[in-house]
């Protein structure tokens, strides 16, 4: 992929600002507006795509780069927790595809919804889960945003509008366009984002959903976050047709350069206008996944170490955002680095102190099964232990 | 009350085994004239019977005279009581608005409350249940209808894991408080495919509520209880029994969700039932009484969980289960029952708790091969008299 292209248009009015933040050697926190082009223009199906003029303030490219780094450190960090058995069972990493997530928030609110599959540690980040609860779900702590009993896969954040954490490939996404029933039930003119991989791509119930969010006008943009590979199996031999934006037919899509996260930022905030106006639309996010599908997966044998390392040198998408950051001089070299030290530190403190969180009290095997149980508690048809209050 | 008991004391243990071999004990025999009916009431066994032979009498003579409604109507009514009240309660299921659903359940709510409070959706199961599913879980109270609980199937999936699991997965913050119901058992020759019981597929999954309605009365008051329920519930209905008339009252009322009921209080032996087979049982409960036996018909209704205690204080008094279902032997409803019976109250048992079930086979067309492949109520005599001996 080419290096961005950086357009700089600084108004004329704050050049002497702009003298100062080069003189001041201190990270920017201005909000003075920077358009930048993204990587590649947008391949739209059966809609006008948007510009590939991208407005942004120094202060939001330094926080792409801060989230995103946090939530590279993150996994890398579950990585080595999995290796020490501290993490168990699944494990499905997203470094490489940071800039989804992290752009995806910027365009919306916290009142939009979204919903993802397996892959959801940095998607939970980005709608404001913190690093502790984090971890000490992965490791099955009481401290863990699921209370330890969801595990890798189960992330929730409920006042954030994150519905998960899905298992079964594909089986969010009618979920989502419930989500987005719901809102327009309630007419909360907000949307929700329901991701899937390239691999749920080709799942039944994505087409049922999506005739049935078309026709009832839902504000659901389907948002395929393509990393090439569906577990083991690469998406030309998946799928007939790998132009997944075009796969909704009669629903507008967008493909969009998914490791740039200006790019994902603007086509979300187009798709979130269209989608609360017009109906569901179709976004597919081109990505790369460094590590395997899972950390069962060593994720070289269905494709090649140079593969691997000519993504993260060519398109890696937290370089990007370095490159632009040091372009426009919104801070030095040695700033970012004191910012990765300091993100590594917090992460190794937030393990710390996950660790440090017990694991789920035996009872808590029998709660959160049914709201406030019954009247006649019974746990379960054949429990030898029977409390009947009558109500 | 004292005949009760001398009859209640004269049954012997008989030997174990089907078909076996037993010595038929003399037992005085209690004349259908002293008939349970009303006398039920005024037993003491705790609120439970007291409210239901107060349902009971409801029925018959409520405040304001009551109303006669076919079964469904009475689902109608109660779902239309719940959406007015609830504006959050919205339906969805194929032709269920224009065309005022294939059983009229719903027919006359599109108009009444607009196409976005009751969906036709297309027919796609696995995708409309798995959006009630997101839409409960944003806070709307959806009714899932399968046109036939068979092809709920295809939603197994969002059922199992989204429907049932969320609330645990997720720690507790999101409560899925759905209702999925439809039409399932064995109708007059619809052939395998719409036949289908699910109860015993459906019975295992953690998380969810199953309840079974049999009469218009109860089919109201579950389909308001479980619409109010904040756990996911499945309301299993019966294709038989939709034209079922019956005096509902005119006040509003609901049923308890986990409660069984008691239809016909009796001394010698638990009979435990529920949906169609309760017409069956209480067909063969008349030929019963004139043969000097006196059965206790509980019809359960809640599948999931079991009302353990009523269930238990009546194998107190009787010491004798058989369990007549529609679903098939392995894995169903009865199979469950008998193990948590066998758990918790083996020390009450006089004899082997007995199940009549469907046979382990597809239902066939053909009119005298899909009889016998459901329970009947000669089978069912001829249990109890097994069980009495």
């Amino acid at each position: 992929m080419a290096a961005a292209v950086l357009l700089r248009r600084i108004p004329a009015a704050r050049a002497p600002a702009a003298a100062a933040l080069i003189g001041a050697r201190s990270i920017s926190d201005s909000t003075a507006p920077l358009t930048i082009e993204t990587s590649v223009p947008f391949t739209s199906h059966i809609v006008d795509p948007p510009s590939r003029d991208v407005t942004t303030t120094p202060a939001e490219l330094l926080t792409f780069f801060r989230d995103m780094s946090v939530m590279r450190r993150m996994e890398i960090a579950a990585d080595s927790l999995y290796k020490a058995k501290l993490i168990r069972g699944f494990c499905h990493l997203y470094d490489g595809q940071e800039a989804v997530a992290v752009g995806m928030e910027a365009a919306i609110t916290r009142k939009d919804s979204i919903i993802t599959a397996y892959r959801d540690h940095c998607t939970y980040l980005a709608r404001g889960g913190d690093l502790v609860s984090a971890f000490a779900e992965l490791m099955g702590r009481q401290a863990g945003c699921s209370r330890g009993k969801g595990g890798s896969m189960h992330f929730y954040k409920k006042d954030a509008n994150f519905y998960g954490g899905h298992g079964i490939v594909g089986a969010q996404v009618p979920l989502g366009c419930g989500l987005a029933f719901a809102q327009k039930y309630r007419k909360e003119e907000t949307a929700t984002f329901a991701l899937y991989g390239d691999g749920a791509a080709n799942q039944g119930q994505l087409f049922e959903a999506l005739n049935i969010s078309a026709l009832w006008k839902l504000p659901a943009i389907l948002v395929c976050e393509n990393n090439h590979y569906g577990m083991g199996t690469a998406e030309w031999r998946a799928a007939k047709s790998p132009a997944y934006y075009k796969r909704g037919d009669y629903v507008p899509g967008l493909k969009v350069d998914g490791m740039d996260v200006l790019a994902v930022k603007q086509a979300c905030k187009f798709a979130k206008e269209h989608a609360i106006a017009n109906g569901p639309i179709v976004l597919e996010m081109d990505t790369y996944r460094y590590h395997g599908h899972s950390m069962s997966d060593p994720g070289s044998t269905y494709r090649t170490r140079d593969e691997i390392s000519g993504v993260r040198q060519e398109r890696d998408p937290i370089e990007r955002v370095r490159k632009l950051i040091l372009g426009h001089d919104l801070a030095t070299p040695a700033e970012l680095k004191d910012m990765e030290k300091e993100i590594r530190k917090e992460v190794d403190d937030a393990i710390a102190k996950a660790k440090e969180s017990s694991m789920p009290d035996t009872s808590e095997l029998f709660t959160n099964v049914y709201v406030k149980g019954f009247g006649v508690e019974s746990f379960g048809a054949d429990r030898k232990e029977l409390r009947a209050t009558l109500p | 009350m004292a005949t009760a008991a001398s009859a209640a004391s004269s049954l012997q243990y008989a030997p174990h085994g089907v078909g076996a071999a037993s010595t038929k004990k003399p037992r005085s025999v209690v004349p259908a004239a002293t008939a349970r009916g009303r006398r039920g009431s005024v037993r003491a066994r705790g609120g439970m019977a007291a409210r239901a032979a107060a349902n009971a009498e409801a029925e018959a003579e409520s405040k304001s005279g009551g109303h006669e409604v076919l079964l469904f109507e009475a689902l109608r009514e109660g779902l239309m009581e719940e959406m007015k009240e609830d504006p959050t309660v919205c339906v969805f299921g194929e032709d269920v608005g224009h065309y005022g659903g294939s059983y009229k359940v719903t027919k006359g709510l599109a108009e009444m409350f607009g196409d976005l409070r009751v969906l036709d959706t297309p027919i796609a199961e696995n995708s409309f249940t798995g959006m009630g599913v997101g839409a409960a879980m944003k806070g709307l109270r959806p009714v899932v209808e399968g046109m036939n609980m068979g092809f709920l199937l295809l939603a197994y999936n969002q059922i199992s894991n989204n429907c049932g699991m969320l609330h645990y997965t997720s720690g507790g913050q999101y409560k899925i408080p759905i209702v999925i119901r439809g039409p399932g058992g064995v109708g007059r020759q619809l052939g395998a495919e719409h036949s289908q019981r699910l109860e015993s597929y459906f019975q295992s999954i953690p998380g969810l509520q199953m309840v079974a309605c049999s009469t218009p009365y109860n089919a109201k008051g579950l389909m308001k209880a479980a619409i109010r329920s904040e756990n996911p519930v499945v309301l299993f209905e019966h294709v038989l029994l939709y034209n079922l008339k019956e005096k509902i009252p005119d006040e509003e009322y609901i049923c308890c969700l986990e409660e069984a009921e008691m239809v016909r209080p009796g001394e010698h032996v638990t009979i435990l039932t529920y949906s169609r087979m309760r017409y069956h049982v209480m067909q063969a409960a008349k030929t019963l009484v004139n043969k000097g036996y006196d059965p206790e018909v509980i019809d359960i209704r809640s599948l999931k969980p079991f009302d353990l205690h009523t269930i238990g204080n009546s194998i107190k008094k009787t010491h004798r289960v058989l369990i007549v279902e529609e679903c098939m032997r392995t894995g169903g409803i009865g199979a469950s029952l008998r193990s948590a019976i066998i758990d918790n109250f083996w020390d009450y048992l006089d004899a082997p708790i007995m199940c009549l079930s469907s046979q382990d086979v597809p239902t066939p067309y053909a009119a005298t091969l899909e009889d016998a492949t459901v329970v009947q109520p000669a089978q069912i005599v001829a249990a109890v008299e097994q069980i009495c001996q």
